[in-house]
């Protein structure tokens, strides 16, 4: 049954849950905004400049303009995914979870608190790196709407799938394992560097396994029109993606039981 | 009569295979400041977290001011406020922000909150703290700061799980004063606390759980009436040399020139005195022997214990 008449409750427990979100790494700002930007700005100068100056062109462009985008998704996956992860677990492990769980709050609100939160996070450290870039090289946009869509997109999957690995962790290990050894592995290996025509066809077949080269791909042609993919075929893996993980966490905070995730 | 909360037939298994709770009944008048004693295990937290959402049940019907905790979980919470056990806020988070979220989750936007914030800051003494960190405070005023969470949607029903706990007497005595307050304000109050003295102190009725079973529920003058001993405490004119042996009654040395007695409360007090002044004892005072609760809630629970081997 649909309560519309607590609908203005529950908009202000989303804002109020969601600013509690930004807030949180505003205040760590030096651990959340800026080692994206620093290291990214290594990548710039060393892969695109130094070295990218040697490689020359890849998919009809200046090495630096084909990394930057793939660089900048990478900052997004990575700052979204691990807002909510260490947001969560942090709320979990200080047990201020029960805060929001004894208050009159649908189960999917706050989920939607801590997936604005890393979505945010991710956009920002993304635009912010974006900005960098431009620092080192003049970068072209083809479809701005694109771009943006994808970076939104890509930063809500990887709040979604920070927030599953959050629910599951018992110890602070668990919440480090999967950025290190999944997620670093496949960002390299998603077509960030290079481009997939590089590969032998085997390669070529098992990358498309990998949804960050979606990602990837879909971003780079919002930014230089240049895809390796399909860009619909990219789209929909990312949608498909989102409707999955956003099920599976769903179903996680509804089906809680004892107290705990 | 309205029913602030009405349990029956409660049942929590976990998963572990452990029967927490054993199918309880209870009933909690509007208004009322209700205790719920037990040893440790046997179930209080429980029937609280249950209460409260933080956990599932097993099976039984829980009622919030009528509302029915599975028909409508969403607006039974709004009457309620939490106190756990243990501190359970961000660390980290700043002490007014702590009061102006909670505020938030129950849909008091940061304008209605204010108000309501600096109120409960300043009634519970931490309005010079309001910029401090969580972990800074003392672990007084982390306890302060539990209750002023819980008050600050101002919930019809106020739920403390050992509120007192590892506070000096100074600030419990502080808090209980505040509690009465706010209860004589018209909300209810639900403690749990090892505090029996607490219990005497605060609460009007009283309900006793051990192994996941209510063994006792009635008014706190209703359960001392059961107690069959009285104990009191004398303090002698002169220091006691030896023991005397009174038949009627128990004698306990606390120091030379302090007495703990033990008598049937059947006993008139002129003749417990006319003993004591046959054998040359002369009483300068005397005082009761304030956890009288506490022998009781021992007789019950231990008369469980007893029947259950």
């Amino acid at each position: 049954m649909m309560h519309y008449e607590r609908w203005p409750r529950y908009s202000i427990a989303l804002y109020t849950l969601a600013r509690k979100e930004v807030v949180r790494f505003f205040r760590i700002w030096s651990q959340t905004l800026v080692p994206s930007i620093v290291s990214m700005a290594l990548y710039f100068a060393i892969f695109g400049k130094l070295i990218g100056q040697r490689v020359g062109e890849m998919g009809g462009q200046s090495y630096i303009n084909y990394i930057v985008p793939g660089l900048i998704m990478m900052s997004v996956i990575t700052n979204a995914y691990a807002n909510v992860v260490s947001s969560f677990f942090g709320s979990k492990f200080q047990r201020n979870i029960e805060e929001m769980l004894v208050a009159p709050m649908p189960s999917a609100l706050i989920m939607w608190g801590y997936l604005i939160g890393g979505t945010l996070r991710g956009l920002i450290v993304g635009m912010l790196v974006y900005f960098v870039a431009n620092l080192f090289t003049q970068l072209p946009i083809q479809y701005t709407g694109m771009m943006i869509s994808v970076a939104i997109l890509t930063a809500f999957l990887f709040s979604l799938m920070g927030l599953l690995n959050g629910i599951f962790a018992k110890k602070f290990d668990d919440i480090n394992i999967v950025p290190t050894f999944v997620l670093t592995p496949l960002t390299y290996l998603g077509g960030v560097f290079y481009s997939v025509e590089l590969l032998p066809h085997f390669w070529q077949k098992l990358t498309h396994l990998n949804p960050i080269f979606y990602v990837v791909n879909a971003f780079r042609y919002g930014m230089s029109g240049y895809s390796d993919i399909s860009i619909y075929s990219g789209l929909g893996v990312i949608l498909g993606f989102i409707l999955v993980f956003y099920l599976l966490v769903w179903f996680c905070f509804e089906k809680r039981s004892d107290g705990s995730f | 009569m309205t029913l602030a909360l009405e349990i029956t037939g409660l049942k929590k298994v976990y998963k572990s295979g452990v029967e927490a709770l054993r199918g309880i009944d209870l009933q909690v008048e509007a208004g009322s400041f209700f205790g719920l004693l037990g040893p440790n295990g046997a179930g209080k937290s429980t029937s609280i977290a249950i209460i409260s959402s933080l956990i599932q049940k097993t099976s039984g019907q829980v009622n919030i001011f009528g509302v029915n905790l599975d028909e409508d979980r969403d607006k039974a919470k709004t009457f309620l406020g939490l106190v756990p056990q243990e501190f359970n806020f961000n660390q980290f988070e700043k002490v007014s922000d702590i009061l102006i979220n909670q505020a938030g989750y129950y849909g008091l936007s940061r304008r209605q909150a204010m108000p309501k914030v600096e109120y409960y800051l300043h009634k519970l003494g931490l309005f010079k703290k309001r910029k401090a960190t969580a972990r800074d405070l003392s672990g007084g005023m982390k306890r302060r700061l539990m209750i002023a969470r819980a008050l600050v949607h101002e919930p019809k029903m106020l739920i403390l799980d050992e509120p007192t706990a590892g506070v000096d007497i100074e600030i419990r005595r502080d808090m209980w004063h505040f509690l009465k307050e706010i209860n004589a304000q018209g909300v209810t109050i639900i403690l749990t606390t090892h505090y029996l003295e607490e219990a005497e102190h605060l609460c009007r009725q009283l309900a006793i759980i051990d192994h996941g079973e209510i063994i006792a529920n009635t008014s706190v003058k209703e359960l001392l009436v059961k107690l069959d001993k009285e104990q009191v405490i004398l303090d002698l004119k002169s220091p006691l040399l030896k023991m005397p042996d009174i038949p009627s009654i128990k004698l306990q040395k606390i120091d030379d020139c302090t007495l703990e007695v033990t008598f049937n409360k059947h006993l008139v007090m002129n003749d417990l005195f006319a003993l004591l002044s046959k054998e040359g004892i002369q009483v300068i005072s005397m005082r009761n022997k304030s956890n009288r609760l506490e022998e009781l809630f021992l007789q019950l629970v231990g008369n469980k214990s007893h029947d259950a081997l």
